[in-house]
């Protein structure tokens, strides 16, 4: 994978959404980049996530297709 | 303006982010060939959301769909189009009918989303022996068609010759292109020079293309840009004779004079029309003078 670009994988477990994060922007932007993409799931009505999340630096623009389209494929959409 | 319009591959978002910040006057966000099969989806939305975020401010965005024999290419435009792209380049186009199915379907998501009609224009991208026959056709389809592009990589293997960085092969689709532009009255842009390390290629190559009347040029790497811009721009030389030669029509036309020379030759109606494209250039580049 290469810089500025994130890799997401989705699982069912029972219970609360979890979001696993690795990003070698943690420090300065790890809260955020939970709370962008926990938000994000609640507004798509998905729960009983695990989201990993391994992120090399991705802006704010690329984190949210990369969900929408794992989402959407995760629904059964194209390259489902 | 636009001189140089540079080609991002779709699904790279390290590349993409940079849009604004190598220096051509248009980036091609490319969903086509640089993106994989597999990968149409991610990159339709990946290029949506950078326009919506990041807008590229000064720079003229053309997105690159899918050829109209894949399935890509509605849903291409049903993403594209409610961002208000400058432009849409539609690759393979190789006859007027091509482009009218474009227009008709971009007319219609016009229509859905309340926009004027036109407001994203059409670059056909003519990469075909059919289409360089039909490019004056393709050029004057409706008027949605802003220019027209050579792609020469394809066309090579339509032809089935190499590609050669002399390009005697192309040259015929050259001149066919630049006529059937410029007798359309729309814009005509160059094919990319692939070699990204040969940075006399490029100048030679760029410089060819200006000689036959292209409006500007491709690339594909940000390496070439500076030296397209370059080529592309009027000199220091050109613009001073284009005002020269607007202030000798002013004073022939206060003389009541129909014809006047400069520097011992005529000046005539070309001549003037070229002053006026290079003042005008000139002006789009801040380098004009204030009248």
């Amino acid at each position: 994978m290469e810089s500025s670009d994130v890799y997401m994988e989705l699982e069912p477990i029972a219970g609360e959404n979890e979001i696993v994060l690795q990003s070698v922007v943690e420090r300065q932007f790890g809260d955020s980049i939970r709370a962008l993409l926990s938000e994000t799931l609640k507004e798509e009505g998905i729960s009983n996530v695990k989201l990993n999340v391994v992120d090399r630096g991705a802006l704010e623009c690329t984190l949210r297709a990369r969900l929408e389209v794992l989402l959407s494929r995760s629904r059964g959409g194209e390259n489902a | 303006m636009r001189r140089s319009m540079l080609f991002l591959p779709g699904n790279t978002p390290n590349i993409i982010l940079n849009g604004d910040c190598l220096g051509s006057d248009a980036i091609i966000l490319d969903l086509e060939d640089a993106v994989a099969p597999d990968q149409k989806d991610a990159a339709r939305v990946l290029v949506r959301n950078a326009i919506k975020y990041l807008q590229f401010p000064g720079i003229e965005k053309i997105i690159r769909i899918n050829s109209l024999d894949t399935t890509y290419w509605k849903k291409d435009l049903d993403e594209m189009i409610p961002l208000k792209p400058e432009l849409i380049m539609t690759p393979k186009t190789s006859c007027r009918e091509d482009v009218l199915q474009f227009d008709a379907y971009i007319t219609e998501l016009e229509e859905k989303l309340g926009y004027e009609k036109n407001t994203v224009k059409l670059i056909p991208l003519i990469e075909t022996a059919l289409g360089v026959e039909h490019a004056f056709e393709i050029a004057s389809a409706c008027d949605r068609v802003a220019a027209i592009f050579l792609g020469a990589e394809d066309l090579s293997a339509d032809l089935h010759c190499k590609r050669t960085k002399g390009g005697a092969e192309i040259l015929y689709a050259r001149g066919r292109m630049v006529m059937a532009a410029r007798a359309a009255g729309v814009d005509v842009y160059d094919t990319p020079f692939t070699d990204v390390n040969d940075d006399e290629g490029i100048r030679v190559d760029a410089e060819l293309a200006k000689s036959l009347g292209f409006t500007g040029k491709a690339s594909i790497s940000p390496r070439h840009v500076g030296v397209i811009n370059e080529v592309f721009s009027p000199t220091q030389k050109e613009i001073d004779y284009a005002y020269e030669v607007m202030e000798v029509i002013r004073i022939a036309k206060e003389q009541g004079r129909g014809a006047i020379a400069l520097h011992g030759k005529m000046v005539d109606a070309p001549i003037v029309a070229r002053a006026q494209q290079t003042i005008e250039m000139a002006k789009a580049l801040g380098l004009g003078r204030e009248e």
